[in-house]
């Protein structure tokens, strides 16, 4: 019988996204059943126009070309320059995209969940998330990972 | 090298797609068939091998020259 693997994936941020899609892809290549439950943040990751940032603030262990103080990081356009600087980094390393991480998911049959509470709570509509993804809430996820080898949080 | 019938080039590409582009290609082959994967991501080493032990597909071959990964995979029967 084929292992199973449960993520919950709770971060929409740029570096925040790529931990569950490249371990549901890779598991899903190495012959696993994965489901991923996305809730509160995480659910940004199923918007169709993903604009996912990353952020220095609050993140020291970010590597930075110039140091940069905290008090300095709350400037305007400091988010959008690491982001800017982070994509480009991920592009020449070969790094895949997270659209392209998802999409290789969705094609091998990982199942995403969309968290339905947080759907409301952030006035999500259906129109907004890509095609292919399934609903549910915290029973939909505990009936998966109560039988799955490996749970994780993210 | 090894005979092969379907060669895969991911060079440049980083963890995890030459796992990802190399079961995509393996699951167009017949069981039997050799695979010619060459990368330069260094985690593909440990990867490749983890794969193949863990999907019934065999390493028949592992090597590295001219700063590449040069593996050779057979398809399982699985």
């Amino acid at each position: 019988m084929a292992k199973k693997l449960a993520i919950i994936a709770s971060k929409g941020t740029l570096d925040g996204g790529y931990p569950p899609f490249i371990l549901a892809s890779t598991a899903a290549a190495l012959g696993f059943e994965v489901k991923i439950f996305f809730t509160f943040y995480g659910l940004q990751l199923l918007t169709k126009e993903l604009s996912l940032k990353v952020s220095p603030l609050g993140n020291p262990a970010m590597p930075m070309p110039v140091p940069v103080p905290s008090i300095i990081q709350i400037i305007p356009g400091l988010e959008w320059f690491a982001t800017w600087m982070m994509k480009r980094k991920l592009k020449q390393k070969g790094v895949a995209s997270i659209e392209q991480l998802r999409e290789i998911c969705l094609e091998s049959d990982v199942e995403l969940i969309a968290c339905q509470m947080t759907y409301d709570l952030f006035d999500f509509k259906k129109e907004d998330m890509i095609e292919g993804i399934s609903h549910g809430g915290a029973a939909t996820f505990l009936e998966f990972a109560g039988d799955a080898d490996v749970t994780l949080y993210m | 090298m090894s005979e092969y019938d379907v060669e895969l080039d991911t060079s440049g590409l980083n963890c995890p797609l030459p796992v990802l582009k190399a079961r995509k290609a393996l699951s167009t082959m017949e069981a039997g068939q050799r695979l010619h994967l060459i990368a330069t991501d260094v985690g593909a080493k440990m990867d490749i091998p983890a794969f193949t032990k863990m999907t019934g597909n065999v390493l028949i071959e592992t090597s590295e020259h001219d700063g590449k990964l040069h593996f050779v995979l057979e398809k399982g029967a699985a």
